[in-house]
């Protein structure tokens, strides 16, 4: 599949390897801001702005009816507005209802298509890599060049087939299979890779759980990771706003059966995971791969046999304020976090109102939707009401305390059960300790004040 | 871009693998303006800082030896996670020139080759082995030449490194890649006459 969306999109070669590959859809948040400033700056226009599409989610405020006042948060917003208008680029913007985080509207919209090639200025982008779509992240220099040009050079990763079979138990979720999957091969296991994954357990998965599993792709070190599109993908496109239509919904249908890699596909490197395996995870350090089943305990560095890996995992620790032996299941959160490009879809709600519905969160928990359209949807069938009922907040939109750029941090020391994608030092903010999970386990953690296998939670 | 021809310059060892890029510029300081006054001190800002803002004594660039290092020496996975181009930025206005590791996050990789930063890749044990000589020596200096392909230990040992040829080019001539691409636009516009015509139902055509 891969090979021949890579085909299908080189322009001409270059040297070394090098190929220029065509770009078929661009998206734009505000940190692409400085880039098209630089366009402009140069006197050059954007080559196709009927193939590019702008949202505002980074640098947003999320609390309900906040506008932004950083002037330097404002002038980036501002800026995208301006210079997507004047390059007639489709903006999705403050006050509308479709903005929200890129990879989240990205599909929502019919943006995201099989077949095609997807590139955007956020490492996350692997994300519509769910559609069958060959997308990646790029760089702010890279932005620049494909808003000039529409294409960029490239040399082809390897293809690395990630198969996952039988049935998750129940409780258990695509969060904790690309949990598992990242402990497993590790942060770097990925690196030059492409990553298809396929298997049983991915055929019967709906688009929001294939989204969160290629989601997280890149913590996995690799450039991007995809899912063959079939009829889940078709269904859930048609009928999207900037979907082909008509005749031409019946012309894109036939091209896109052709997308998925034939029987006796060769890849570079296999590596299998059995569904039955993946229990409900817990990251216990600073990296993604420093993941556990939640009924295991904080690893002991001493235990491992690398110096390296040894002093590593000690840091990790120092910084998590954990001791080795404790058990996943004994650790009190501070606070909880339910959102990201990961995990802030209408079934990551569902899934997370479930567990909540009922109960009351004993920490500050917060709920960010990933789109205003996600929202209106989950408040069409009162999740909202579930979840201020039992004591959460529910916001606006928006990356958050992902990343926390828009200045919505933990607090230093703070332990945060979250649905995000990375909880590297500082990630959500100076000092915070940010545990990845599911969105049910995070609302589980809501509920406890600890982290708690959901699974023991009962209905 | 300033092109990359031959270094010779201290160089600093940083021992921790997964060096992520939220580490090396933390997204507070993402709005900000490249090239904004003081845009070095946010290089590894919360690991190098206390919270006062004092220098964090134990931190490799804090030390005396290593102040002028021009070139970093890495483990693995350095420059992992976000595709913030900001971290090739802050590590460039603090003077780093050149970045020696076993693997680099991919996305960072490029970018560094963008803002005329030379990456250079290394096996593991040659990498570890240069930052155990780095340590026992603060301030000993390395030489890399781009176009020999090479970087000279202090030690005296050579290292030959492999590095993609057209990236090598550009980095050699400091050119515009934009420029370079637009040359081919006879090739992006026959491309997409094929594309109107192929796949005619990629270019959305009713919005909202
Ligand atoms: S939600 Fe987080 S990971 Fe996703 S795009 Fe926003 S900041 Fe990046």
């Amino acid at each position: 599949m891969f090979e021949k969306i890579w085909a299908r999109h080189v322009v001409t070669e270059g040297p070394g390897g090098h190929v220029l590959l065509y770009v078929g859809r661009h998206l734009l948040h505000e940190g692409a801001t400085g880039a098209l400033g630089r366009l402009a700056a140069e006197g050059r226009r954007v080559r196709r702005p009927d193939l590019t599409f702008a949202t505002a989610d980074h640098f947003l405020p999320t609390a309900p009816g906040a506008v932004a006042t950083d002037p330097e948060i404002v002038g980036m917003v501002d800026g995208l507005a301006r210079h997507t208008g004047a390059q007639g680029i489709v903006y999705f913007g403050v006050g509308d209802p479709r903005r929200g985080i890129v990879h989240v509207i990205g599909p929502e919209q019919g943006l995201t298509l099989p077949g095609t090639t997807l590139v955007c200025g956020d490492s996350h982008t692997a994300t519509h890599g769910a559609f069958g779509a060959l997308a990646f992240g790029i760089g702010s220099t890279e932005v620049e060049h494909v808003l000039a040009t529409q294409t960029l050079w490239q040399t082809k990763p390897r293809a690395l087939r990630v198969t996952v079979e039988g049935r998750l138990g129940l409780g258990v979720t695509a969060k904790d299979v690309i949990l598992a999957l990242i402990a497993r091969i590790g942060a770097a296991g990925g690196v030059g890779h492409a990553i298809e994954y396929a298997g049983s357990t991915i055929r019967v998965m709906s688009m929001d759980e294939r989204m969160t599993v290629c989601n997280m792709s890149i913590e996995a070190g690799a450039r991007t990771g995809m899912v063959a599109p079939d009829e889940t993908t078709f269904a859930w496109l048609e009928g999207r706003p900037f979907a082909p239509r008509g005749e031409a919904w019946a012309r894109a249908l036939a091209d896109w059966t052709t997308v998925p890699s034939d029987p006796g596909a060769r890849f570079d490197r296999e590596v299998a995971l059995a569904a039955g395996d993946v229990a409900p995870t817990v990251t216990w350090g600073t990296s993604p791969q420093d993941a556990l089943p939640i009924t295991g305990r904080v690893p002991d560095p001493a235990a491992a046999g690398d110096p390296a890996r040894r002093a590593s995992m000690a840091r990790a620790l120092a910084y998590m304020g954990l001791r080795p032996g404790t058990p996943l299941g004994e650790i009190a959160v501070d606070r909880v976090f339910i959102g990201s490009c990961t995990n802030s879809r209408l079934e990551d709600l569902r899934a997370a109102a479930r567990v909540v519905r009922g109960r009351r969160a004993v920490v500050p928990a917060w709920v960010v939707p990933g789109s205003g359209l996600v929202k209106r949807a989950a408040e069409a069938e009162g999740l909202d009401r579930v979840f201020v009922e039992a004591g959460f907040e529910w916001r606006e939109a928006g990356c958050s305390m992902c990343v926390g750029m828009n200045g919505e941090t933990a607090r230093e020391g703070e332990r945060v059960a979250s649905t995000s994608n990375r909880n590297f030092e500082g990630r959500q903010g100076k000092g915070a300790r940010t545990h990845l999970v599911s969105p049910a386990m995070a609302a589980a953690a809501a509920v406890a004040g600890r982290f708690v296998d959901v699974r023991t939670l009962g209905g | 871009m300033q092109p990359f021809t031959t270094l010779t310059a201290v160089a600093a060892p940083l021992d921790l693998p997964n060096v992520d890029t939220d580490r090396i510029i933390p997204a507070r300081f993402l709005a900000k303006p490249r090239g904004a006054p003081g845009y070095a001190r946010f290089l590894f800002h919360d690991v190098r800082f206390e919270a006062d803002g004092a220098e964090q004594p134990e931190f490799v660039l804090n030390r005396a030896a290593y102040r002028g290092a021009k070139i970093l020496v890495t483990a693995e996975n350095f420059g992992c996670g976000s595709s913030r181009e900001m971290a090739v930025w802050a590590l460039e206005a603090w003077g780093i020139r050149a970045v020696i590791a076993p693997s680099l996050g991919d996305i960072f990789h490029q970018n560094c080759f963008k803002n005329g930063l030379l990456p250079v890749i290394l096996p593991a044990d040659a990498a570890a082995g240069l930052r155990s000589q780095l340590h026992a020596r603060p301030g000993a200096t390395l030489t890399v030449d781009l176009e020999a392909q090479t970087l000279t230990a202090p030690d005296g040992a050579r290292h030959r490194f492999e590095v993609d040829p057209f990236r090598k080019q550009m980095l050699l001539t400091g050119q515009d890649e934009v420029a370079l691409t637009l040359g081919h636009e006879g090739a992006i516009a026959a491309f997409e006459r094929r594309l109107a015509s192929g796949a005619p139902w990629l270019v959305p055509q009713a919005g909202g």
